[in-house]
């Protein structure tokens, strides 16, 4: 039994240093403290609310996200805006529907039920509009790349100064983070590009965390649900566990093997 | 065995049983003698059984939403992730039960490869073993093609690609196994419909799996010959059925772990991107239960000798029978044996990781000392190591370890030290 114990442990450690040294390349990110991670995590509501403005204020204009409808805004576990909050913001935006009984498509403001808007019309129009290059999908980027939130926190805090001797093209930038340090997308956060609606100071710091912290609920909208259940579920088989170790002595103490 | 004897209480039970000895069987299997000494390592049987039904049913969910088009299939993914009640769970514990299923069954395969279970009487529960660990390594393939993303389209064309490496047929082959000219829409649905095919062929081989096992009865940690029933025996239910309860819940407590903390950690960042033919990948990595296989491949600087080897390294597993020529079971009493057993399990760990890392310098090495270790233990090690090998004296039965005072090992170790 001991050493059955003591088998499985080393084994899923091998498996978690496996799994590690396939997932994350050897970079330092920069660290915060998510409020999401860890047994009970949840995610921090202002922060939430704070990273939909900086979303939809600065990313928007070039990345889609188009996994997300605005009803999911007013969901649990999410930024939890009033359904009041939600209708308004839907409304913000234009889309076109149709065909109506006349065949003509047909522009009205946007619903509850309406995808997010996308700000091209399709990926060839947002390569042209972008010097060649896609702006990705944020609906799942935060699990599409190896270092996750930290990566994305460390990328849009990572632009600096081109070293001495290395080359940049037209267009092209210069971040510590990214993959072959060369990045198309210029530093999209600057101190006090928006203004909080909460009158947090829009660092760039706080703006990158809000941001990442809208992005990973984003991408994992039931991350609170997740945490909830799992929790209950583990106790609940802890305590199974315990209830038929001791049925199994009990049953087994009628034959002289040990178990 | 007893099962001959066994009549049902009931007229109407006589009845059906005389028609259809479902009621026999239910017998059989609760009465099943089974050794009483059995430890934990046998106790993965039945947690695989768990598994394969896990995928089922969660599968068979999933496949109720799942879209197999190659414009769809992503967004129908997450669809199910963000819309579907409880869509999250039930994807999760069907893509982690992939990596559960293959970490059971790796111990259920190193357990028997310890204990000498592949011998004989037992060489066709083996090699049904064998074919359903093949299976399960397509299905698996296979589903992970099924999100479509950039792991899935580009792992699909890698591994399909490696067909094309047989002379003559090969490209046919590939353009026939794609259903056109590159991995497309066509290759998705034949891989959604294989997909859900596979599962109900392991359901079958299990059941001959069991069917076999239950004619010589089980191995057993110190590997002897045992009369069923008798005082070596426990009947199936309820000893053996609470200890594999008991150990299924330990199972069940670390995969609930991975579903509910960590999802996404055994899965690879590319597949949440989607399928573009037009980018390639800069790695481009299979699950980790294929890597040791993986690392096989990438070994060998010819693409068909590469391919060879990487199915002679499963393949051979199913001569295994023939090649290991050691009349002892149990490696508890074959002390040379134990020793190349635990190198034989670094040398498959050791590939593995091997086969995360890029092919070049070091690592391919390293890939190549391994491989050529992994044939040297089946080909050359066990072969001889059966007639130089001297081994530790058996026990006559299981209950004299066990009077011997602590079971199997202590008794072993104190036969150990008299030889030394």
């Amino acid at each position: 039994m001991k050493t059955f114990i003591k088998f499985c442990s080393i084994l899923g450690f091998i498996l978690c240093i496996f799994s590690h040294s396939i997932a994350a390349d050897k970079v330092d990110y920069l660290k915060t403290d998510w409020s999401f991670k860890g047994l009970f995590g949840k995610f921090d509501r202002g922060s939430l609310q704070r990273g939909y403005q900086v979303y939809t204020e600065v990313c928007a204009a070039c990345h889609s996200m188009k996994y997300l409808s605005y009803r999911n805004l007013s969901e649990k576990g999410g930024p939890e805006f009033s359904v009041e909050q939600a209708k308004a913001i839907a409304a913000s935006f234009e889309v076109v529907d149709g065909p109506n009984a006349d065949g003509e498509m047909f522009t009205r403001p946007a619903k509850l039920s309406d995808k997010f808007v996308m700000p091209y019309e399709n990926e060839k129009a947002a390569q042209a509009a972008n010097g060649g290059a896609y702006p990705p999908d944020m609906s799942v980027l935060v699990k599409a790349r190896g270092g996750g939130v930290d990566y994305i926190y460390s990328l849009l805090q990572g632009y600096e100064t081109a070293p001495a001797g290395m080359i940049l093209d037209e267009g092209v930038h210069y971040n510590k983070y990214m993959y072959g340090n060369k990045i198309k997308m210029s530093a999209p956060l600057s101190d006090g590009i928006i203004e909080y609606r909460d009158g947090t100071t829009a660092s760039v710091e706080q703006m990158s965390k809000d941001v990442t912290t809208f992005l990973m609920w984003a991408a994992e909208p039931h991350l609170e649900a997740r945490h909830r259940m799992g929790f209950k579920a583990i106790i609940y088989l802890i305590i199974l566990t315990t209830l038929v170790y001791f049925s199994m002595k009990k049953i087994w103490s009628r034959v002289e093997s040990e178990v | 065995m007893s099962e001959h004897e066994y009549k049902p209480k009931s007229k109407v039970g006589q009845w059906f049983n005389d028609r259809l000895p479902l009621l026999t069987l239910a017998n059989h299997l609760t009465d099943y003698p089974t050794p009483k000494n059995l430890n934990y390592w046998w106790t993965f049987g039945g947690i695989l059984t768990f598994c394969l039904i896990t995928q089922i049913v969660t599968g068979l969910t999933l496949a109720m939403h799942y879209i197999a088009h190659a414009d769809m299939a992503f967004e129908s993914v997450e669809h199910i992730m963000r819309d579907v009640n409880y869509g999250w769970l039930i994807r999760y514990i069907h893509a982690n039960g992939a990596s559960m299923f293959f970490l059971a069954v790796y111990i259920h395969i190193f357990r028997s490869l310890f204990y000498g279970s592949y011998k004989s009487p037992r060489e066709i529960i083996w090699i049904l073993g064998i074919i359903i660990y093949l299976l399960m390594m397509a299905a698996a393939f296979m589903g992970y093609v099924l999100p479509w993303g950039q792991m899935s389209f580009w792992g699909a064309t890698v591994i399909t690609n490696l067909f094309s490496a047989i002379p003559l047929v090969g490209e046919g082959i590939v353009t026939w196994l794609w259903g056109g000219y590159s991995v497309d829409n066509p290759t998705l649905t034949r891989f959604f419909t294989l997909h859900y095919l596979i599962p109900f062929l392991i359901l079958g081989l299990v059941v001959l799996h069991i069917w076999a096992l239950h004619v010589p009865g089980n191995n057993n940690p110190v590997g002897i010959d045992i009369k069923k029933p008798s005082k070596d025996t426990v009947p199936f239910h309820p000893y053996i059925v609470i200890k594999d309860g008991f150990a299924l819940l330990m199972f069940m407590i670390v995969f609930a772990f991975f579903v509910f903390y960590s999802p996404n950690i055994l899965g690879h960042a590319d597949n949440y991107i989607e399928a573009n033919p037009m980018v390639t990948p800069a790695h481009i990595v299979p699950e980790w239960y294929l890597l040791p296989f993986y690392a096989i491949l990438r070994s060998v600087p010819d693409k068909l000798l590469g391919v060879v080897a990487m199915l002679s390294a499963i393949l051979i597993l199913a001569v295994l029978p023939w090649l290991d020529t050691s009349k002892i079971r149990s490696a508890v009493f074959r002390p040379l044996y134990r020793q190349f057993y635990w190198i034989l399990v670094a040398d498959v760990l050791i590939l593995g990781y091997v086969g995360a890392m890029p092919a070049e310098g070091l690592y391919l090495l390293i890939a190549r000392v391994a491989t050529a270790y992994y044939f040297l233990h089946f080909l050359v090690i066990l072969p001889v190591l059966g007639f130089k090998e001297k081994t530790i004296p058996i026990p006559l039965s299981i209950t004299e370890p066990v009077l011997g005072g602590n079971p199997n090992l202590a008794m072993a170790k104190q036969k150990e030290s008299k030889i030394e």
